[in-house]
């Protein structure tokens, strides 16, 4: 009798699954979409979301007008990070353009520029940066301030001969940056991008299906068979698990192919992560579906739950930098652990060994979701 | 008793303060074509849903297939069948796929499965609709199917909510043909109807007002009783809900624009089968 | 008019008995004020530092101290050998390895040279820009109070920076603006072709075509309920931002508002444009949020800034409604400008609005024939 029992239950979940692959194939639009989104939000979003710093409308107020100004300003221009593409005399002139966004910095060089520094002493520049995105202000600053520095070391050698030698202690300083030696942001966007996508495909898409069965009414055909809880929600989350982790290794191949990122770890630890990830998003797909009677209710809390998750995984800026209390929250947020796991193993090569604090703890958000989503779950009112 | 398939025994189902089933008692036996009466909100569907194993009951006893509703549920599950106008079937799924998926969930062995898409194509005549979508197929072909697939896996009792609906005089005949056919193999078919002229090729039929049974009887029996001609009379004289119920209409207003059903053909059996 | 009234009554009771789309409909903008506020933040802040020093004399140590109080790091751990460095990133929490080099003491005091390198964590391009550009700020110093005046000499430019609009370079600055230009596209383009679809997929739009209404009072009716919402949602942000953030309106809010009413009715033509090109509820909602929402995040400016793309991209955005708009605010908003300033963007928004319009218009037609 045990036996028959036990068959009934694989069974049972096979053809349930099979029925779920069917119909999500037959879907012309899901099916077409489960590869055109991965493919779609790779190329186009990839290359679009990065703060590398190019062509910073630069406007250059020279009341000086003598060969140190002149050289600073020939510096800028040499410069790959900024395009001087105003000059004017007129302060009023220079913030005009700042107001009607036509450019982003002012560089003001008063007069007498040239002649403190003939003089020994420091000359000073004025720059005025607008500062609306408090970000990339901080990196145009960050920029300008070397584009100064370098000039100002060309100053110095080039006096060297003119001005008396007092040794002057100099602490040279040489930087580099590992693992992305030019600083290249697609390689710190991409793994970013592939979190949302198997997201989006496990609490869009599949939360979506388990509500649509509720709004369409199958779910009560479904109730009165000997189909039991579990049965019915491993056949729900099953597909979308398995079609998440094709969207990654999607995303992940035309990641190398398309724009070349380097994968310095261990692919199956990327899997791990991202199967280990999944289960949790679909536990909570299954969770919210329990609260949406349409398939329009169950978007917006899914969006919004998305939202919020999203945002604070530390996916455009980084989580260390966030309060204590946002540093809690991410205790809990599945997505800021795939995108740590994500950028370790991808960049840095992190094995699982060095990640095993994040899928320890991702597991257990995990097994979490899915606990509550099953026992809320009700088959019988 | 042995022959007993479904027994009821003061069952009461409240919503908060609104009883809306008020001590039921009642049998069904094997074979019986049992019809479920009752005016919109008499509390038939409330009943059907306890039976199924749907929702439990607030007090009283169920026994369905010979299992108690409380604590076997899934039992009764393995040993019912259910079709509600409603829905039925997968519509982004095809014949063939549907009739696997439901026997594969009722356990059935695949070969089984096979064979019997075979017989069910071949008697209903739609061999070549295998591999269309349900929702390719014309409503009276969806209501046999689904029918078929009920029973598909030879439950003890299907339980049909108002199978017939919207579907046509001719193919409604086919239909309760269909029924007494099934009835004929022994399996129990607990049927709720608008239809008063289906009422009348029942075996016995029950009638609910507002939470209790009101009348459970034959129909001749039930006619004879109330000094009536058809059991819509019946119907009307002793379904008629109270007043305070927002129900002004009674069920099977329309039966008197429906053309009667002419009586399908039966074959030899009805309640006095011996099994 | 009066059936008019009526069915405009009917749909803000469908939308109100909507609790829950309701509550997220305006927690959604509050929740992200409230983090992108208190939360995000591209500052450096308790960065981790691992420090590699091969003197271990006074001057290293002073100067390591400059750096770990300096507020911007925090310390992870002390390397003993290259080997460690890779080690130290690999577990995620160090951003930068600073390494002195042997005798850095010494060497700087008799030859006047000493050698430091900072080694930042490239996968965070960001976070080692700045990590670096700091920690040379703080060397800079160092060797300007070390070497007294004798260091004048070496200085011939002060750059001073004055940050415009945002002198405190709160990052709210930006997400406000942002934030009021996705939730009125996400409600106003979702919203609409939602419920215009759902009509169509339950068969309720029939109804409403064979009855007395007229097409366009059947789209009106529709949409007007969700033209009161996003107004009302905009207040409500604006209100929000003010208070929890003190951030102002600048300019004039008059325009501000009259410009937010032309984004909107933007996006509610671009709603209903979307539901004559889907079939059913399904395909609206995921054209509405993946074909719009991400490309509005990550595309048109609202969090990177559209000159650090590829050219393409410039074009590209130009197709983007939400480009524009963000525009609008931050002068209006921050910038405190006229229409003046904007009016190109404004008339672009018009225009699209029109050809929304339009092509609807064309599209309804042929269905009905």
């Amino acid at each position: 009798m045990t036996t028959i029992l036990e068959e009934i239950n694989m069974r049972t979940i096979f053809y349930l699954i099979r029925k779920e692959f069917i119909q999500i194939f037959r879907n012309k639009f899901i099916s077409k979409a489960i590869f055109a989104v991965p493919i779609v939000q790779m190329l186009l979003l990839v290359p679009a979301v990065t703060f590398e710093i190019k062509n910073i409308k630069l406007a250059v107020i020279d009341k000086d007008m003598t060969p140190e100004s002149r050289g600073l300003i020939s510096k800028l221009e040499g410069s790959k990070f900024f395009k001087v593409n105003f000059s004017t005399f007129s302060e009023n002139e220079a913030n005009d353009l700042l107001h009607g966004n036509k450019c982003t910095v002012i560089l003001n060089i008063p007069s007498g520029f040239g002649k403190d520094i003939g003089n020994g002493k420091p000359g000073k520049v004025l720059a005025t940066i607008d500062a609306i995105n408090a970000s990339t202000a901080e990196l145009s600053w960050a920029y300008l301030s070397g584009v100064i520095r370098d000039y100002n070391m060309d100053i110095i050698t080039e006096n060297i001969n003119t001005t008396p030698v007092i040794p002057i202690p100099q602490i040279l300083v040489t930087n580099r940056y590992w693992y992305n030696e030019l600083l290249n942001y697609k390689f710190y966007m991409l793994p970013g991008i592939l979190v949302i996508l198997v997201t989006a495909i496990g609490l869009l898409l599949a939360g979506l299906n388990m509500v649509r069965e509720k709004e369409i009414g199958t779910i009560e055909q479904i109730n009165v068979t000997p189909v039991r809880k579990y049965h019915f929600i491993i056949a729900k989350m099953a597909p979308f698990w398995l079609i998440g982790l094709v969207d990654l290794a999607l995303g992940l191949l035309i990641g190398k192919l398309a724009f070349n990122i380097p994968f310095a770890g261990s692919i199956l630890t990327m899997f791990l992560g991202g199967s280990i990830f999944l289960i949790a998003v679909l536990g909570l797909a299954l969770f919210i579906s329990t609260f949406s009677g349409t398939q329009q209710q169950y978007m917006f809390i899914a969006f919004f739950t998305m939202m919020i998750f999203m945002l604070m995984s530390g996916i455009f800026t980084p989580a260390e930098s966030m309060p204590m209390w946002a540093q809690d929250f991410n205790l809990i947020n599945p997505v800021a652990y795939l995108m740590r796991i994500n950028r370790m193993v991808m960049l840095k090569g992190s094995t699982i060994h060095d990640i095993r604090i994040d899928l320890y703890s991702l597991a257990a958000i995990a097994t979490c979701f899915t606990t509550l989503a099953v026992s809320r779950y009700r088959k019988t009112a | 008793m042995d022959n007993t398939v479904i027994s009821v025994h003061n069952l009461v189902k409240k919503f908060g303060s609104f009883v809306a089933n008020d001590n039921l008692s009642f049998e069904v036996f094997k074979g019986e074509i049992f019809g479920f009466l009752g005016a919109n909100g008499a509390g038939k569907t409330t009943a059907i849903r306890i039976l199924s194993g749907l929702s439990k009951p607030t007090s009283g006893e169920v026994n369905v297939a010979g299992f108690d509703t409380y604590s076997q549920t899934e039992q009764i599950k393995r040993n019912i069948g259910y079709m509600c106008q409603k829905f039925s079937l997968y519509e982004d799924l095809t014949v063939k796929e549907n009739i696997m998926l439901y026997g594969g969930i009722y356990g059935m062995k695949k070969t089984l499965i096979k064979e019997r898409i075979h017989e069910l194509l071949e008697k209903l005549h739609f061999e070549e609709y295998e591999n269309r979508l349900i929702s390719d197929l014309p409503l009276g072909l969806r209501q046999k199917l689904a029918f078929s697939v009920a029973i598909l896996h030879e439950p003890k009792i299907v339980f049909l909510d108002e199978p017939t609906g919207g579907v046509d005089p001719i193919t409604r005949r086919q239909f309760w043909e269909m029924i007494y056919e099934t009835a004929t193999r022994g399996i129990t078919v607990f049927v709720t109807t608008h239809y008063m002229d289906e009422a009348e090729y029942c075996d016995r039929i029950s009638i609910m007002s507002d939470g209790k049974i009101v009348a459970l009887d034959t129909p001749d029996n039930l006619k004879k009783q109330y000094n009536a001609a058809t059991v819509e009379e019946v119907f009307i004289k002793i379904a008629r809900p109270n007043p305070a119920t927002p129900q002004s209409r009674l069920g099977g207003t329309n039966t008197q624009h429906h053309s009667k059903l002419i009586p399908p053909k039966r074959e030899q059996g009805g309640q006095n089968r011996d099994r | 008019m009066k059936r008019f009234l009526g069915f405009v009554k009917k749909e803000f009771m469908h939308i109100f008995r909507d609790y829950r789309t309701l509550f997220i409909l305006f927690g959604i903008p509050a929740a992200e004020i409230l983090i992108f506020g208190y939360a995000v933040s591209t500052d450096i802040k308790n960065a981790g530092i691992a420090i590699f020093d091969l003197s271990h004399d006074e001057i290293t140590l002073k100067l390591t101290d400059k750096i770990i109080s300096s507020g911007f790091f925090k310390k992870t751990e002390t390397l003993l050998n290259y080997n460690d460095i890779d080690k130290v990133f690999k577990k995620g929490k160090t951003k930068a390895v600073i390494i002195f080099q042997e005798d850095f003491g010494k060497k700087l005091v008799r030859e006047g040279k000493a050698s430091l390198s900072i080694i930042a964590d490239g996968s965070e391009p960001n976070t080692a820009t700045l990590v670096t550009n700091y920690t040379l700020a703080i060397v800079n110093d160092f060797t300007t109070d070390f070497a007294g005046p004798a260091l004048n000499n070496a200085i011939r430019i002060i750059p001073e920076v004055k940050m415009f609009y945002n002198p405190n370079l709160k990052s709210y600055y930006m997400f406000v603006p942002g934030v009021i230009t996705l939730i009125l596209i996400l409600i106003c383009a979702l919203m609409t072709s939602v419920t215009i679809t759902r009509e169509k997929e339950f068969g309720t739009m029939e109804v409403l075509l064979v009855s007395p209404l007229r097409p366009i009072q059947i789209i009106l009716g529709k949409v007007i309920p969700y033209f009161i919402l996003s107004f009302v949602n905009v207040l409500v942000i604006l209100a929000l931002s003010w208070l929890v953030f003190g951030l102002p309106v600048k300019g004039s809010i008059i325009l501000l508002l009259a410009e937010c009413m032309l984004y909107i009715l933007m996006s509610l033509t671009l709603g209903i444009l979307i539901s004559t090109v889907s079939q059913n509820m399904q395909q609206a909602i995921f054209i509405s949020l993946i074909g719009l929402m991400l490309p509005t995040i990550l595309l048109s400016g609202f969090i990177f800034p559209i000159e650090n793309m590829p050219k393409i991209y410039d074009y590209i955005s130009m197709v983007l409604p939400p480009r524009y708009f963000i525009t609008i605010i931050k002068n209006i908003m921050i910038k405190g400008t006229g229409i003046l300033y904007i009016w190109k963007e404004t008339l672009t928004l018009i225009v699209m609005t029109l050809v929304f319009i339009g092509i609807s218009v064309k599209k309804f037609k042929i269905r009905l024939e």
